[in-house]
């Protein structure tokens, strides 16, 4: 058997594990097989790889490879399970850059063998492309999640975003014409990575689970990419199945916020106080309550439901909902949560930060099934989210007009922990807090729950 | 590869990928992005030959700069996708231990 064909059949294996591994990950009894399937067939990739006779010299792979699986596992073992959203949006922009950086070397050195074709070309200045505006898109992502730095302001963002399209086509055709001028290919290079920053800074943060799973899509569309420069079957497999998987999260996200792609891409966030005056919705109506009371009404509940938003991972406060749901279930109270799909920064993050405060999945209901059992419920709490728990998206008109919503105002009382009356990211007044069955507990949502479940084990 | 071939082979795996993933729970979302952005990783394959060919001082600078890179990301996405499932546990019928936790 010859090298060719050992990396080939090894190529196939590798595909075949790819498939079943994404297929695992579907599954939550299988899931971690499914990675370590996925896991598997990666090393066996690398290693039919290295018997490939073009390679000469190995020691700068072994650099390269200790490096990066220093810092991979380093920043795998050391993440807070909070932080989750950065370290993915990282990793999807490391995918992209290596995908630039790939194309770079092979598409320079087919052209100075005159191996050169049009498909090459086309390819090479596709990689450059996707592959840079996953690299500093996701930087700005992370950049942003982190709330080390915001991006730019950028007036008039579509149509520099438009502008920057057509420059890069132009780029594009340039290296076609020219594949000997290595120039075209920096500033195609250049011009996307404008393009990544340009079209992530203005998205705000509620939009991030939408922008991660695009991302995440565009890192694969850019290792596929790079598989037409190389010539290479399973880097356009495996690309082309991520590049799908992405779609899909995308489409989710965005089907739950009721908006398209385009428009979370290319609108304006909206700014805050537009149309509904706060006061003419708060004035005198809002009850606040404290934490002796709430454990009162939890006390003698049969059904509590908790509904988690990006404020319970600031407050890193997984732990004591987890502390809380134990006292109520010894007390004999069914305890489920309500899971809005863009609740948090990104694709399922709520339910990863509960998973590590040891709260079983079943008890994480999606927000189609449990909505119908609100009214059976006789205390929803709300901790840390707003604009997936506001009734105003059930009008017809209004920034988040039409979004599915959890309906915990039909529960017998709402309990809304948060710290102020401060809008969520829709920059809207929620008449839930002013509803006649909600009541308002400020404060930190850590503190706050500590506090009900201390009132509630002393009763 | 001819290049119908290898738009073929794109095109039937994206569809592939797509049956694949349209029926995840919400709950797996998050594992599913880091473990596929995993295999996204697969670039590193590239990076490898193009390193080990040493063509050139700048495309062996450029694809050991890849390698290193599609090395973090396949390494780290592999390992953090295993240390969020290992957290993941079904619901079991539940036997209390009397363990109030630690808050």
């Amino acid at each position: 058997m010859s090298s060719e064909d050992l990396i080939g059949l090894g190529y196939v294996v590798a595909a075949i594990l790819f498939i079943l591994g994404l297929k695992g990950l579907g599954k939550p009894r299988t899931a971690v097989r499914g990675n370590q399937l996925g896991a598997t067939g990666m090393l066996i990739a690398v290693l039919v790889t290295l018997a490939d006779r073009d390679i000469v010299s190995f020691w700068q792979l072994a650099v390269g490879v200790a490096i990066g699986t220093g810092i991979g596992v380093l920043l795998a073992l050391r993440v807070e399970m909070t932080s989750m959203p950065q370290l993915v949006a990282l990793f999807n922009g490391f995918g992209g850059l290596a995908s630039v950086l790939v194309g770079a070397a092979s598409f320079f050195e087919a052209v100075g063998r005159g191996q050169d074709d049009l498909q090459l070309t086309v390819a090479a200045a596709l990689t450059a492309f996707i592959g840079a505006v996953t690299f500093t898109g996701s930087i700005i992502a992370f950049t942003k999640l982190q709330e080390s730095w915001d991006g730019i302001v950028v007036p008039a963002a579509p149509i520099v975003n438009v502008a920057l399209v057509v420059v890069s086509i132009v780029f594009g055709a340039l290296m076609v014409s020219d594949p000997d001028e290595r120039l075209w290919f920096w500033l195609l290079v250049a011009t996307a990575s404008v393009l990544g920053v340009t079209v992530t800074s203005p998205i705000g943060g509620a939009d991030m689970p939408v922008v991660i799973a695009l991302l995440n899509s565009l890192s694969g569309l850019a290792a596929s990419a790079a598989g037409f420069v190389l010539d290479n079957a399973l880097l356009i497999i495996a690309g082309a199945l991520v590049g799908a998987s992405g779609l899909i999260l995308t489409a989710i996200m965005t089907k739950a916020m009721n908006r398209t792609l385009v428009n979370v891409l290319f609108s304006e966030a909206p700014t805050a106080g537009d149309g509904v005056d706060a006061d003419s919705v708060y004035a005198g109506k809002v009850t606040s309550t404290s934490a002796d009371e709430v454990a009162m009404l939890l006390d003698t509940a049969e059904r509590v439901a908790i509904v988690p938003g990006y404020g319970l991972a600031v407050a890193q406060a997984q732990h004591a909902v987890r502390d809380l749901t134990r006292v109520l279930e010894e007390n004999g109270t069914e305890v489920v949560f309500g899971i809005h799909p863009v609740a948090g920064r990104m694709p399922g993050h709520m339910n990863v930060l509960l998973a590590e405060a040891e709260i079983d999945y079943g008890a994480l209901i999606e927000m189609d099934v449990i909505n119908p059992t609100f009214d059976q419920t006789d205390v929803a709490i709300v901790l840390g989210a707003n604009d997936v728990v506001n009734p105003v998206a059930r009008e017809a008109e209004g920034p988040i007009a039409g979004m599915p919503i959890l309906d915990v105002d039909r529960a017998r009382v709402v309990v809304v922990i948060k710290r102020s009356l401060s809008p969520g990211f829709a920059g809207i007044p929620n008449p839930l807090f002013a509803a006649d069955n909600a009541m308002m507990l400020y404060g930190d949502g850590k503190a706050a729950v500590v506090d009900i479940t201390k009132s509630l084990a002393e009763m | 590869m001819d290049p119908i071939l290898a738009l073929t082979l794109f095109v039937l795996a994206v569809f592939l990928g797509v049956e694949l993933i349209s029926k995840v729970p919400p709950t797996l979302h998050t594992p599913l992005m880091s473990g596929s952005n995993a295999i996204s990783g697969i670039t590193l394959v590239g990076a490898l030959v193009s390193a080990g060919t040493e063509y050139s001082t700048l495309t062996t600078v450029l694809a050991v700069a890849a390698v290193a890179l599609a090395t973090t990301n396949v390494v780290g996405g592999f390992l953090v996708t295993n240390r969020m499932l290992a957290m993941f546990r079904p619901r079991t019928p539940k036997k209390d231990d009397g363990e109030g936790g630690s808050a």
